[in-house]
């Protein structure tokens, strides 16, 4: 009966046809939204995600998200460093400085000062140079987005395009001289702004004169010892504030969704394309069940059992269900492909195509068990009406 | 030769016996007395006429012999059961194994070819796919319609898309046949050749026969007629227009 109830439903092609197209656009809009927000999320997380090496970070117990920075006591790394179960903390800078381009005008640029003994927390990447090429004088590593887009020269040629800031070329980041010894691959952050990377000590330099320079302490922990254990005793022993890498990722997505209106307003999209998904797809089953009503009543008369056409209805929509999704997600997938390389946030995770999917899924079980109400309560006036 | 009522039935097993069935539909000011107080007997072999005027009742009371509806009061056997004691479930098998219908709107699958519909009650049944359509092919050829096996019903004439109802209806060799207005929707002489296909199938197999009709070109095709009106069997007469009772007690039938 199984094989009849497929039948039924791939034969009706238009009707078929119709709430595939239905779940394949609620699909496609929720994944896509779904997708975007991910993306979005994950930009504001860039920079503790692209620096995949430290088990815990340490900061000012006010900071409330990667880009709020509160120094740090000079001194602070030393009491790090004598925490038991801290096998090894690095300082890292992290701050906004103004870079003059050519034109005269002023780009401002994420700096990001990496310990000068062992340059750890660099850039996930290389495409240009290498790390170590930061030990050189005034050596600075760009991002190759921030290269290529705000911090490119100007064309002498009227109408040419910018040209891409290269490897020994020279910027000024607060009036004082860097070198571009490297371009390195990142993840666009949230507010897109060119990353500059150069040693701790440089940095400092390059930054106004300011009493406290220490904006994060990065550490490893001593293998075999709990990382959320060792979290505990920093905070307890320095009083400042130990958060793992999952966990800071987390508040900082926390304070975006809490003080800014993006989250929202995609989660608003993603509702939207759930809740129309949600009833095109629900409206068009039970109207395909509905339109079949005198052939299910005319099941039952003839003998199946509620259970077999329950599932048989079953079957139908989670077939629906699958195919309009992978339909859906495919749409989406291929949105975000031919997006690649534009500005757009566009991550695509499992996590994402699980709660998608199960969503879809969902509905089309919903709006089957709707329908079932009326083919379970056979009325005999509807199976013999003329 | 006209026959009487009693003549047809007699020496003849009951398959189905109705005692004061009673069936009203909704409730206080808007209920609708459809059966008040049916006795008649299907007897095995038979092919009974249900007429009677719209809304007397006719689909209601094969809808309760059938057991797609269950009677308020009174009793009904069928094959000797009772479908109020049955669970629904059994009462499902139960219509699967031993009864076939046949609608005045055919309710073919559209979507099926016309040897899936008639495979249908097999597959219900429990067979096997393969030989469930192999025997509806054979059941096909039997109702003349051999050579149309793998066509939709859309691509048939309403004859015979009753006559693969027909098939559907007796693929599975039921006991009992319910036929609600068989040749309605179907031009005189496709209607004759459908009450003839009935009429044949009846005598050759142990089936009884319940054909609801308004159609009195039909009548002949009957062995006894049961008239209705508003819920209740007026007469019953042995093939057309032979009166036995005017109000008919079962025990001179039986
Ligand atoms: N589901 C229902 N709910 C309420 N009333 C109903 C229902 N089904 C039938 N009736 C009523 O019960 C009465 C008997 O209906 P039934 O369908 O059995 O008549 P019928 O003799 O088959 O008529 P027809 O010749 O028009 O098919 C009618 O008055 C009808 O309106
Ligand atoms: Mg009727």
């Amino acid at each position: 009966m199984y094989a009849t109830a497929l039948k039924m439903l791939f034969r009706d092609k238009s009707k078929y046809f119709g709430i595939v197209m239905g779940v394949m656009l609620a699909s496609m809009v929720i994944t896509q939204q779904g997708s975007i927000f991910v993306g979005i999320m994950s930009r504001t997380t860039a920079t503790i995600t692209d620096m995949g090496w430290p088990d815990i970070w340490v900061m000012d117990p006010k900071v409330a998200f990667i880009d709020d920075t509160k120094p740090l006591q000079t001194t602070a790394l030393s009491r790090v460093r004598g925490v038991e179960g801290v096998n090894f903390a690095a300082p890292l800078y992290k701050g906004q400085l103004r870079a003059r381009l050519d034109n005269g005008e002023f780009q401002n640029c994420i700096v990001i000062g990496l310990d000068d003994a062992t340059l750890t927390g660099g850039p996930p990447e290389m495409l240009r140079g290498d790390l170590s090429d930061l030990r050189q004088a005034d050596a600075v590593i760009v991002d190759y987005v921030g290269a290529t887009t705000r911090l490119a020269r100007a064309n002498p040629l009227p109408n040419g395009k910018p040209i891409p800031l290269a490897v020994g070329d020279t910027m000024e980041l607060n009036d004082k001289r860097g070198v571009v010894v490297g371009i390195s691959k990142n993840t666009r952050t949230f507010q897109s702004q060119p990353i500059v990377y150069t040693t701790y000590s440089r940095a400092i330099q390059f930054a106004p004169k300011e009493r406290k320079q220490l904006s994060f302490i990065l550490v490893k922990t001593t293998p075999g010892m709990p990382i959320a254990e060792v979290c505990k005793r920093i905070s307890e022993t320095t009083g400042l504030a130990a958060y793992t890498s999952r966990e800071f990722t987390w508040k900082t997505i926390m304070y975006f969704i809490r003080n800014t209106g993006i989250p929202i307003n995609f989660g608003v999209a993603v509702g939207l394309g759930l809740l129309i998904g949600t009833i095109i797809t629900g409206f068009m089953f039970y109207s395909f069940t509905v339109d079949n009503l005198r052939y299910f009543g005319t099941l039952k008369a003839m003998g199946t059992r509620d259970g077999t056409l329950l599932r048989m209805i079953l079957l139908q929509a989670l077939v629906v269900g699958v195919i309009g999704f992978g339909l859906g997600i495919g749409a989406a997938s291929w949105f975000g492909t031919s997006m690649r390389g534009t500005p757009l946030a566009f991550v695509m995770t499992w996590q994402l195509l699980f709660v998608a999917g199960s969503a879809v899924v969902i509905i089309c079980m919903l709006s089957a068990m709707l329908s079932m109400r009326r083919v379970m309560t056979l009325e005999p006036a509807i199976v013999f009406k003329g | 030769m006209t026959r009487s009522a009693a003549d047809v039935t007699r020496g003849r097993p009951v398959a189905v016996r109705c005692r004061s069935v009673t069936k009203t539909y909704g409730s206080g000011q808007s209920a609708v007395r459809a059966l008040r107080g049916i006795d008649i007997d299907v007897h095995t072999g038979e092919l009974l006429m249900l007429v009677g005027p719209s809304g007397c009742g006719k689909t209601t009371l094969i809808s309760v012999i059938a057991g797609v509806l269950d009677r308020d009061g009174g009793e009904c056997t069928v094959l000797g059961e009772d479908f109020n004691k049955m669970r629904s479930d059994a009462k499902t098998a139960f219509r699967g194994r031993n009864v076939g219908f046949v609608f005045q709107a055919f309710n073919l699958i559209p979507t099926l070819t016309i040897a899936e519909n008639v495979s249908v009650p097999l597959l219900i049944n429990g067979h096997k796919r393969n030989a469930a359509v192999e025997q509806a092919k054979s059941m096909l050829s039997q109702v003349g319609l051999g050579t149309r096996v793998n066509d939709y019903p859309n691509r048939l004439s309403g004859g015979q898309q009753q006559r693969v109802a027909i098939a559907r209806a007796l693929v599975h060799k039921p006991k009992l046949l319910v036929c609600d207005e068989p040749t309605s929707a179907l031009d005189h002489v496709t209607g004759q050749k459908v009450m003839e296909l009935l009429r044949d199938v009846a005598s050759s197999n142990d089936l009884s026969l319940v054909v609801v009709t308004h159609d009195q070109r039909i009548f002949e095709f009957a062995d006894r007629i049961a008239e209705m009106d508003d819920g209740h069997i007026e007469q019953i007469s042995g093939g057309l227009g032979h009166k036995v009772a005017e109000h008919p007690s079962e025990s001179a039938l039986t």
